[in-house]
């Protein structure tokens, strides 16, 4: 606690100056407010006008073309939105059953001495750089994947379309787990967040008419939270859409769609850094804004639906902002 | 106990299992992950690593000297653009934010905190590497700035939000104007907490890869000029993990443990020192 140094106090201002002077001070912090809006629309001009050529050029095909050919100047950006939507989704299939299962054992389950650790290790995942992840998933997660997930897959759906061909190692697959290992720290806060924020009396009023432990959790705790519980997994899906680095490293790069999850994809954001400084000419860099366009539409508005349902939970706090 | 009574009841156990094996896998993962850079990071790290440039590719040797002053400049500046203006946003938030104005930005904000930072790093080339015609360390610092500002005006408007408004009435009933209230008394009192915040954002772009790929560039030398491409440990990372030669290899995993320790170490700092001053928050 500050204390107050009151001698200061001898020498009163005038109540105009003070007035005056707290009018500055509210401006000049409202203009630094104004930063944020600012900002998005910043983005969105810069994002828009470098697109224009290609919006131009293209028009709506460019969102169902699957030809990306800068010899040609043709450009289309299916594969990646395909890859974009296919590899986050693999990701939250993946991600939601343990990011909700640690929400769930945080707040329900876990005695007390171990939810802290607990609580702390799972948020230390979303410290950990992209480019850490791309390099596990390259000398690690692959050839576990390749030795000990890929031949039991194969062996039980490898009738189904979703396993042809041979594992390339880099791939669908492998872009979509590291995700999932990604986003698990911001679902599991955001969720623990809202879990905690359902009023103890749900819980006790299940318990009470006899509900086991397990039946008080699915029937009153998470029925409460669902609004917020979504909004947890579509924030997830927002950061799942724009991850670059690792998914870059590991998804294999190939302008081409399949449903395969053992083939080579493409990602929005992939394609932005890995071609972005190569663009030579003028429609080449014209397209990737209009995929750095797409994709930021996209993800803000995911974020915002996420946000609309997390604040009807818990209005205006920033939930989960210490994983953030 | 009846039959049925006796279902349910091995029901809630086998759902309260499959919750603790589920939650236990997401932190085996994290343990995998930091094993891993430990066991084929630490073998690399020697007084050579921290003190040496890249030698060329094939030859062994050579550390990454220029990386880790490269990181520090980069996001040092980054800090310096972005802390001012993201704290002042969370000030606002915290002290003007209740009307309309407050919930737009604070939404805003909370949307800008999921953006691609691929994309920010297009709007730092369009910026500065486009009009100068060159990639630059400066570049890299604006994207990472635009990175932090959105994070830091939420945790600092969190912070701010905790001290007592007791204190800030006994200023205001001594007579203090509003602004000095807010500056002497308000915000020094949550100083500690805006730190941490500061050191979470800090941590946190410290290892962004995607906006310095076009922006910063990478440099196999050492270099500490701002308006020149500049090297960070985490282009070196990408480099040298997707490159073909063993000894990159060995080298990516050394400089991941080391970035990892880096930003490790900022953000527990963070953690802990909230800890110690405010209790846990829940």
């Amino acid at each position: 606690m500050t204390s107050l140094p009151v001698e200061r106090l001898a020498r009163p201002q005038s109540l105009h100056a003070t007035d005056r002077s707290d009018r500055i001070y509210r401006r000049v912090l409202t203009g630094f407010a104004l930063g944020l809006p600012l900002l998005i629309l910043i983005i969105l001009g810069v994002l828009f006008t470098g697109a224009l050529p290609a919006l131009k050029r293209f028009g709506p095909t460019f969102l169902w073309t699957s030809t990306w050919d800068p010899v040609a100047e043709i450009y289309g950006a299916a594969p990646m939105i395909f890859g974009t939507l296919a590899s986050s989704v693999l990701a939250l299939l993946i991600a939601v059953p343990l990011a909700l299962s640690v929400a769930i054992f945080l707040t329900e389950f876990s005695p007390g001495w171990l939810r802290q650790p607990v609580a702390f290790l799972v948020e230390l995942l979303a410290a950990i750089p992209s480019v850490v992840y791309g390099t596990w998933g390259i000398f690690v997660l692959i050839p576990f994947l390749r030795a000990h997930v890929v031949p039991p897959l194969k062996a039980v759906l490898g009738w189904t379309p979703f396993l042809q061909g041979v594992f390339y190692g880099n791939s669908l697959l492998a872009g979509g787990v590291i995700l999932a290992i990604m986003i698990v720290p911001y679902i599991a806060a955001v969720s623990r967040e809202v879990l905690l924020a359902v009023p103890a009396s749900q819980r006790e009023a299940a318990l009470a008419m006899g509900a086991t432990r397990w039946e008080a959790v699915r029937s009153a705790v998470l029925p409460y939270g669902r609004a917020g519980l979504i909004g947890a997994v579509i924030l997830g899906l927002g950061r799942a859409l724009g991850e670059t680095m690792a998914v870059t490293m590991l998804i294999g790069n190939r302008h081409d769609i399949g449903v395969s999850l053992l083939q080579p994809a493409y990602t929005m954001a992939a394609a932005i850094a890995n071609e972005f400084s190569e663009a030579t000419t003028n429609l080449y860099q014209s397209a990737l804004f209009e995929v750095g366009l797409i994709l930021f539409v996209l993800t803000v508005a995911v974020n915002a639906i996420a946000r609309v349902l997390i604040w009807r939970v818990a209005r205006g706090q920033a939930v989960g902002s210490r994983a953030l | 106990m009846s039959g049925r009574v006796l279902r349910r009841h091995l029901a809630s156990r086998a759902m309260t299992a499959v919750v603790v094996v589920l939650s236990f896998t997401a932190v085996l993962a994290l343990l995998l992950i930091l094993g891993n850079l430990v066991l084929k990071g630490a073998s690399s790290i020697d007084w050579a690593f921290f003190t040496k440039s890249p030698v060329p590719a094939g030859q062994s040797g050579g550390g990454v000297a220029n990386a880790i002053v490269g990181t520090g400049i980069i996001v040092g500046l980054a800090a310096l653009i972005g802390v001012p203006i993201g704290v002042a946003a969370g000030l606002y938030l915290a002290e003007y934010g209740s009307g309309r104005l407050g919930f737009v930005v604070r939404f805003i904000a909370d949307v800008l905190n999921g953006t691609p930072s691929i994309v920010v790093g297009i709007v730092a080339w369009t910026f500065i590497v486009r009009p100068t015609h060159g990639y630059s360390a400066l570049a890299g610092s604006v994207a990472l700035a635009i990175l932090m500002i959105p994070m830091l005006a939420r945790t600092t408007e969190e912070m701010v939000r905790l001290v007592p408004h007791s204190l800030r009435e006994a200023a205001l009933a001594l007579g203090y104007a509003r602004w000095r209230t807010s500056l002497e008394i308000v915000a020094r009192t949550a100083l500690g907490g805006i730190v941490t915040g500061c050191l979470a954002g800090i941590a946190r772009i410290a290892g962004e890869t995607a906006p310095l790929l076009f922006t910063a560039l990478g440099n196999l030398n050492f270099s500490v000029a701002i308006t020149q491409p500049m090297q960070s440990l985490s282009l070196q990372i990408y480099v040298y993990a997707t490159g073909p030669f063993d000894e990159w290899h060995r080298l990516a995993w050394a400089s991941a443990l080391v970035l990892m320790g880096l930003v490790l170490i900022i953000s527990i700092t963070a953690r802990w020192v909230t800890r110690q001053r405010y209790g846990r928050i829940r």
